[in-house]
């Protein structure tokens, strides 16, 4: 685990964002942005500027499937589940890639390179089966281009 | 010479940015000057990444390109070329009023969009009252396009008539539904369309504050709708004085978080008010208890972005188009298991068997095409036998189906219906927001059925069949309401999948 960040880091982030209607959403997303995760030492000071409580905030952070209170890999692979991905073999790509590494949904490599997660349509379904590295979209994915990422992303 | 080249995240996914890098390094090795404007995509995926050269101002299309077709493209003697690409069959039969200028112009050049008929609608809007607005989108017909086919003329009306002293326009970019992409690409590929959609949304029902729910898998159409709002606003579209109209319209993108139940109207609403994404009971409805419980009209992208083309054709002239009660253009989506998958705008009317065989051109495999399921997730599988049901909302749901969003999933005879019935349960135990007991226990309760029924138990399937009409009745939104009809969809055409356990276990 990593030091916790700094205090005055978070309270920047919270305040930039405190004016918003329903600014919730837009300061967990901040926080992510920059610490990779929800960091623990944000809760109190979140429930204090919004005047929420400490369950209302686990509520809110424990619903979204994006929001996690440890960081991932350095690489985060989504591998699209939805079914236009299956009707051209996406399931078992999916399966393929994560007996390769010897993970379920959710896991990261022992070293730390990439967490594997999935995720339920990335509007590719015309170029399926649809992939998401970090930020960037792969479409039409086939077992020699899935090993060629995990390579490229040091998995 | 002008290049246009799609930066719409489909092409991206299949290797654009590697090929406009070859063309300019090629371009610049031969000492040719060349011009490169990056466009939406023509919505025909099966040619991304589509390479457009403009010619006596006619484009020419090259497609699927790949960085080694750079010199030949720029030489004029590619094996890619396909001629002009507005007069290849798929582009000549569609009727593309809302994406008439997606794949044209560059999505963030405003005076691009103002050259193609932009801000037309919006101008003729600041022109007529409240109720002249609301009045236009009545009569053009335009139902909600997100999949509830809700009349937006009706619900543009109620919000209208509340007495609140803050009233909102929030757009619904949450596609979750697998096999739909058409708001994501409006949203690359003329984002504009949409802020002035909401625009003329906020005049007609005096609401002074938008926002663009958009989902967080769609990290490309959120920097560029975040940017075209920053352009809006730097150039007078949006802000306190709308176009020098004295009134005022701003508006702000938000990301989602990955929960696919906040595609539903109430629980977005939530979410964006900073809350775990549960759905609400209806009434009080979002129109009068929306955001912040204000007066809130919640539409779809599709239907805010064809706002401006009815004000700037008429609505008579958009109402012209369609069947029945389902009145103008449908964005349909094609996709999964087949040859041509993309994005097609016609007349509502057209049917499942013509977009399947004729534009989709069979499976992708090559093999039989066994079912489509249309309408995402919570939408039926049609097996081959309703091919001739006409695309509409009530001509869908008259043969057991749900237009939805327009998205159609093909699949060959490789599919096991009992593993896409098992997948659809699966996905709502998944995204269940918790609220309704049969959506939360009884999507669970449905993967482990259908499982009895693989292994061989007779007993199972009329066990699936009163769980899935409890899940229809008992369940708020259409989350739980719905997950019944692909999984009871499957059971019914496709009964001998259902069988195979049984037969193993006899």
């Amino acid at each position: 685990m990593t030091n916790s960040p700094p205090t005055d880091e978070i309270i920047a982030i919270i305040d930039a964002h405190k004016a918003l209607e329903g600014p919730l959403l837009p300061i967990l997303h901040a926080l992510q942005d920059t610490f990779d995760h929800i960091p623990q030492a944000a809760g109190p000071l979140i429930c204090d500027a919004l005047n929420i409580s400490r369950a209302e905030l686990h509520g809110v952070i424990s619903f979204y499937h994006d929001f996690r209170d440890a960081p991932a890999g350095r690489h985060v692979l989504k591998i699209c589940r939805a079914e236009a991905c299956q009707a051209v073999g996406g399931k078992a790509l999916a399966e393929e890639t994560l007996a390769k590494l010897g993970l379920d949904w959710h896991g990261t490599t022992p070293g730390g390179a990439v967490t594997i997660e999935p995720v339920y349509c990335l509007g590719l379904c015309a170029c399926a089966p649809a992939a998401m590295v970090d930020d960037r979209v792969i479409g039409r994915m086939d077992s020699a281009k899935m090993q060629t990422l995990l390579e490229k992303v040091g998995a | 010479m002008k290049l246009y080249i799609p930066l719409d995240s489909a092409a991206k996914a299949l290797g654009v940015d590697e090929v406009a890098a070859a063309l300019a390094s090629e371009a610049e090795k031969q000492g040719i000057e060349i011009d490169i404007i990056r466009t939406g995509s023509r919505g025909m995926i099966w040619l991304e990444p589509l390479v457009e050269i403009e010619q006596d101002g006619i484009r020419i299309g090259f497609g699927p390109a790949t960085p080694e077709d750079a010199a030949a493209i720029l030489a004029g003697n590619s094996d890619k070329a396909l001629g002009p690409v507005e007069e290849l069959d798929w582009m000549k039969r569609q009727d593309r009023l809302t994406f008439a200028r997606v794949g044209v112009i560059d999505p963030l050049d405003l005076a691009d969009y103002e050259a193609h008929g932009g801000l037309n609608g919006l101008r003729r809007a600041l022109g007529m009252t409240g109720q002249e607005i609301v009045d236009e989108v009545k009569t053009s017909g335009l139902r909600g396009r997100g999949g509830a086919g809700f009349p937006t003329g009706i619900k543009w009306q109620t919000v209208h008539d509340a007495d609140a002293p803050q009233k909102y326009i929030v757009c619904n970019a949450d596609e979750g539904d697998s096999g739909t992409f058409a708001d994501r690409m409006i949203m690359e590929g003329d984002p504009f369309t949409l802020i002035e959609g909401m625009a003329i949304a906020g005049l007609a029902v005096g609401a002074t504050k938008g926002y663009v729910y958009l989902r967080s898998e769609y990290p490309d159409a959120i920097a560029i709708m975040s940017r075209a709002v920053e352009i809006a606003r730097a150039k007078g579209l949006l802000g306190a004085d709308v176009l020098g109209s004295g009134r005022a319209f701003d508006m702000e993108i938000r990301k989602g978080a990955g929960a696919y139940v906040c595609g539903e109207e109430t629980s977005l609403l939530n979410s964006l008010e900073g809350k775990r994404g549960i759905v609400r009971a209806k009434p009080p409805l979002p129109a009068l208890e929306g955001f912040l419980a204000r007066p809130t009209v919640v539409n779809n992208v599709i239907s805010l972005a064809t706002v401006p083309v009815i004000f700037e054709k008429g609505a008579q002239a958009y109402a012209d188009f369609g069947l029945g009660r389902s009145r103008g253009t449908v964005t349909l989506q094609i996709a999964g298991n087949v040859a041509r998958g993309g994005l097609f705008e016609t007349a509502f009317g057209i049917t499942l068997g013509e977009v399947v065989n004729d534009l989709g051109g069979g499976s992708a495999t090559g093999r039989p095409v066994k079912a489509a399921q249309v309408g995402g997730p919570l939408g039926a599988y049609l097996p081959v036998s309703k091919f001739d049901a006409p695309l509409g909302y009530e001509e869908l749901d008259a043969e057991g189906g749900l237009l939805g969003h327009a998205g159609i999933v093909i699949f060959d005879d490789s599919a096991d219906m009992l593993e896409m019935a098992r997948f659809a349960m699966e996905f709502c135990a998944v995204e269940s927001c918790g609220k309704c007991t049969p959506c939360r226990i009884g999507a669970v309760r449905g993967v482990e059925t259908i499982d009895r029924i693989a292994q061989g138990d007779a007993d199972a399937l009329p066990l699936l069949t009163d769980l899935c009409e409890v899940m229809k009745d008992g369940s708020l939104c259409a989350l739980g309401g719905f997950t019944p009809l692909p999984v009871m969809s499957a059971v019914s055409h496709f009964p001998d999948d259902f069988a195979h356990g049984r037969a193993a276990a006899e």
